[in-house]
């Protein structure tokens, strides 16, 4: 990444301007041209600096009113293992390996699940717990209850 | 709530991803939505401004450019929330921020430039709000891919 690279990024973080040519009106901001914004954007996707380009729903919003965060304390021997199988099922929309914080956190596997009641999300986690079998030795569920702040990476300009 | 139509919809399920560039992206997507690049755009503005959409852009993996995400997590005192989500949030390298039912209430993530400005951000969350703060960095990453359809 150089310093044109940066400026783009420092440019489109708050969101794509919402005007028919977007990518020209980014240009005027960085100082290069509506070519080149474009070229790089594609460069950066290409490279995997940038994940997607679109839309961010707030999950409330449109219908997803319980989010859980579910976590295991799985065997350190098999969460890789049990990690990619969990992170395999279609409900589930992240998945993570993490440090565990002992004695306060004992879990080491994160699994994000959706639904549009609690009910639904239990029973994914539910779901989850049986794929995990014994190699779980306990695990939780934490709903969010309110979004704080949602508005995503912002680098210094 | 803010009413969805069936053309929002659309929007939304179709647009959490692959936004074309070119030189009219909008023009291209309505012409896939059936609708027209104006009538487009109307939506995309209404739906952020209902914040329906948190934004509409590029998500960028600053991991992949020298940088880092970070989970992490405290435990505030009812007395206190308001104040320690205010201390909290004021930081720009807070991205994300949940209230979660747990004794660890607030979950949020740290987006910073550099490794280095994840601890420097955590240890100006302690000092502001006399709290530890508990970071879980990824150590592996199964499964992202964060879409969801509208059910409204």
């Amino acid at each position: 990444m150089d310093e044109v690279d940066r400026a783009l990024i420092v440019a489109t973080q708050g969101g794509l301007p919402l005007v028919a040519r977007p990518y020209e009106m980014i240009a005027g901001k960085v100082g290069i041209s509506e070519t080149d914004v474009m070229t790089r954007l594609k460069g950066l996707l290409d490279s995997g600096m940038i994940r997607r380009i679109g839309a961010v729903p707030n999950h409330y919003a449109i219908g997803w009113t319980a989010n859980g965060m579910t976590v295991w304390d799985v065997a350190d021997e098999q969460v890789d293992r049990l990690g990619a199988v969990v992170g395999a099922l279609s409900f589930v929309t992240h998945c993570y390996r993490r440090p565990r914080a002992l004695p306060a956190w004992p879990y080491n596997l994160f699994a994000m699940v959706h639904g549009s009641s609690r009910e639904e999300c239990s029973a994914k986690a539910e779901e989850i717990r049986l794929l995990l079998g014994d190699a779980c030795r306990s695990n939780d569920i934490l709903y969010s209850t309110k979004i704080l702040k949602k508005t995503g990476l912002r680098i210094g300009g | 709530m803010p009413e969805l139509d069936a053309v929002d919809r659309q929007i939304i399920d179709k647009l959490q991803g692959e936004f074309p560039i070119c030189e009219r992206p909008y023009a291209e997507v309505a012409a896939r939505l059936g609708i027209t690049e104006d009538d487009l755009l109307m939506r995309l503005e209404r739906l952020l401004a209902d914040k329906v959409l948190t934004r509409f852009g590029p998500m960028f993996q600053i991991e992949r450019m020298g940088g880092a995400f970070v989970l992490a997590a405290l435990a505030a005192p009812e007395a206190r929330y308001e104040e320690v989500t205010a201390l909290v949030n004021a930081l720009p390298q807070v991205a994300h921020n949940y209230r979660r039912e747990h004794q660890l209430n607030m979950w949020f993530v740290l987006a910073t430039e550099t490794q280095d400005g994840i601890g420097a951000a955590i240890a100006r969350i302690e000092a502001d709000t006399g709290l530890p703060v508990y970071a879980f960095p990824k150590e592996r990453e199964f499964f992202v891919e964060m879409k969801l359809e509208a059910r409204v």
